[in-house]
């Protein structure tokens, strides 16, 4: 009997906190992370200054020169800071919709997530450098809570357009698209409407770059990831028996309904912060959680190590883009390069047997 | 199997005057396992059942069945709290499931339902540890008494050697088992099965419904369920419930129900019942229509 047990533990794999965590998944998460660190410093060594390694860590430990105090930690630092927790937030949010749609389409870029907190923030940047009477009021209460009110907005609409007894992932895809086309839409009105400096502003944020990232805006970034995180860790039992269908999950004591707005929150509220941080960053939410989930293969995307194959992606595009490729590209033109003709190729090679992927 | 056995619960359909012959009120019934009061169910707009009133007596075997679209998986999904009821209440073990939580009640009940999906990358071992589920939570993590359940679950039904095999790879037959040892894990004193034999050649029905009744016999589990085929659902179940236009059409032991009356009436279906050479059960032989007869 004691043997039985022995081999049954050793079969199961590890356990904490009810959930069962596979050496696959554990190794690849600590090896993204390790991968993500790397890219950080690679992040602050990339660019015109040449700066080596140890200066870097000397300089991170406080023991720069001043000129290097000013090129690490006031110029480099809250870029690739703000550029890993910004694809963190894309990646962990990326997990939450394919997870719960059961489906890799959904992202909270196609399901109009993204276009709605886009919308959002543009409205913001416009509308303040105009003559609206709204101006004052929409400067007062700031970019990322206008940009969370739109993507809560558009999710909510979408949400609901798509419901009839339950959610499915194809009519919420497909609203998505139409909701996003839509929102796409009104922005541009704006942007055609805004004076001609709010309009450029407006314009090069919708690319999605990096380079207008400061500590103000890493903040929220990182207050969204560090609240919202461990609410999705606990969801993450929930989201492998979702994946049974509704009615199993049901069956087996998941309150569906719940979890799912939880989990759509989440994702919601991710999306939105890194949003406001970096303008939307094309594909990664698309791409990470798909990459992270072949690294360990699992079922479905594993959520830490979505979150960390994001960070790499934005940090590692953006030192990319400043330290080899030539003129400053703006990181998401770079994620959108890579990550849209892997949609294609997802698309052409999808079956009914990953439908639940 | 034995006809003097079927002692049951009360059952009445919601339309009185329309009451079958054939069912008995006892005097002394079980104790109930699942009740249904007065409920009406509906899709939409789409009235499927309007105040019907059914119970299911603990520790039998109950076999709903019906023509297609009769309705008879819109009251099993009723019973598991898949559909909540627009008017009335299911009671389960005597006590309303609306007022219940959900895990609680998944500690008591077990619904497999038409079309689970099959996740991907995932050991059989795996899909059925989530039927521990409702036993667990942040607070009581997995135990060994889980691994056990779990490996005893894939025993019985015969899926210890496939425990490490991928679930999309198993076959038809051996999927089918699977989702029956993840019931069994979730170690539920009542089982529902939506049409478990579906998509099955007639050995691996079999299969499933021997399983079912060793599951009664031997762990005195409650097991409601939907079946197409009659003289299986006869031959396997304590209790047959006939739906059909919107209420219950007949009730009782499988020789009380299976006449050619009911399955007129039910099932537009002309055909003799003789016994079981086999089993003693009710065997259906359909009788195909007189090609001479004007409504053929």
């Amino acid at each position: 009997m004691t043997r039985q047990l022995e081999r049954t533990a050793s079969r199961d794999g590890h356990r904490f906190f009810g959930r069962h965590w596979r050496g696959r998944v554990v190794a690849a998460t600590i090896i993204l992370l390790a991968a993500a660190l790397a890219v950080g410093v690679l992040g602050i060594l990339a660019g015109s200054s040449s700066l080596t390694v140890p200066d870097v860590l000397q300089t991170l430990f406080g023991a720069g020169t001043r000129a290097q105090n000013l090129i690490v930690i006031d110029l480099r630092l809250p870029r690739v800071v703000g550029g890993l927790l910004v694809g963190a937030a894309l990646g962990l949010a990326g997990a939450l919709t394919q997870t719960f749609a059961r489906n890799p389409l959904a992202t909270p870029d196609i399901i109009g997530v993204t276009s709605g907190a886009s919308l959002g923030a543009v409205s913001a940047i416009v509308l303040a450098g105009g003559t609206y009477s709204v101006a004052a009021g929409l400067l007062t209460i700031g970019l990322p809570a206008i940009a969370t009110i739109g993507a809560l907005v558009t999710a909510a609409i979408v949400y609901g357009l798509s419901w009839r007894g339950g959610v499915d992932s194809y009519r919420l895809i497909l609203i998505g698209i139409g909701a996003t086309a839509t929102l796409t839409g009104i922005t541009s009105y704006l942007i055609a409407r805004a004076q001609i400096t709010e309009a450029a502003t407006a314009a090069q944020w919708l690319v999605g770059s990096l380079s207008g990232i400061s500590w103000a805006s890493v903040w929220p970034v990182l207050v969204m990831l560090v609240i919202v995180t461990p609410v999705a860790l606990v969801q993450s039992t929930n989201l492998d028996i979702s994946q049974l269908g509704d009615d199993v999950s049901t069956g087996l004591g998941v309150a569906i309904q719940r979890h799912r707005l939880i989990v759509i929150v989440c994702a919601v509220l991710l999306t939105a912060a890194a949003v406001s941080a970096s303008g939307p960053i094309e594909f990664v939410a698309f791409v990470a959680p798909q990459i992270a989930r072949r690294l360990s293969k699992t079922g479905r995307p594993p959520l830490l190590a979505s979150g960390l194959v994001g960070a790499i992606i934005v940090a590692g595009g953006d030192a990319l883009a400043r330290g080899v490729l030539p003129g400053e590209i703006p990181v998401g033109i770079i994620t959108a390069i890579v990550g849209a003709p892997y949609l294609i190729w997802l698309l052409t090679r999808r079956n009914s047997k990953e439908s639940n992927a | 199997m034995n006809q003097a056995s079927g002692a049951r619960s009360t059952t009445k359909s919601g339309d009185t005057t329309k009451r079958h012959p054939h069912q008995h009120e006892h005097s002394h019934p079980h104790p109930l396992a699942l009740e249904a009061k007065g409920v009406t169910l509906a899709y939409e707009r789409t009235v499927i059942f309007e105040g019907l009133d059914l119970s299911i007596a603990e520790g039998q075997v109950t076999t709903l069945i019906g023509a297609n679209g009769s309705g008879k998986s819109t009251l099993l999904k009723a019973f598991g709290r898949l559909l909540a009821p627009s008017v009335g209440s299911v009671e389960l073990n005597g006590r309303p499931v609306k007022a219940m939580g959900t895990r609680e009640v998944a500690r008591l009940l077990a619904i497999l339902p038409q079309k689970p999906l099959t996740p991907s990358a995932t050991t059989v071992r795996d899909l059925v540890s989530r039927g521990r589920h409702p036993h667990q939570s942040l607070l009581r993590p997995w135990t060994p008494n889980d691994s056990v359940v779990v490996d005893a679950a894939l025993a019985s039904t015969g899926l210890t050697e496939l425990g490490d095999r991928d679930a999309g790879s198993l076959s038809g037959g051996q999927l089918q088992r699977a989702w029956i040892a993840l019931i069994l894990a979730q170690e539920a004193p009542t089982i529902l099965l939506d049409e478990p034999t579906t998509f099955l050649d007639l050995t691996h029905q079999l299969d499933v419904l021997r399983l079912v009744r060793t599951i009664n016999r031997q762990r005195g589990a409650t097991v409601v369920m939907v079946l197409h085929d009659l003289t299986l659902a006869g031959r396997y179940s304590d209790r047959l419930v006939v739906v059909g236009g919107g209420r219950i059409i007949a009730d009782g032991t499988p020789w009380e129900v299976l006449t050619p009356g009911i399955l007129r009436e039910a099932f537009a279906l002309e055909a003799l019942v003789i016994p079981d050479p086999s089993s003693g059960s009710p065997l259906i032989v359909p009788v195909d229509p007189d090609p001479d007869s004007p409504s053929a």
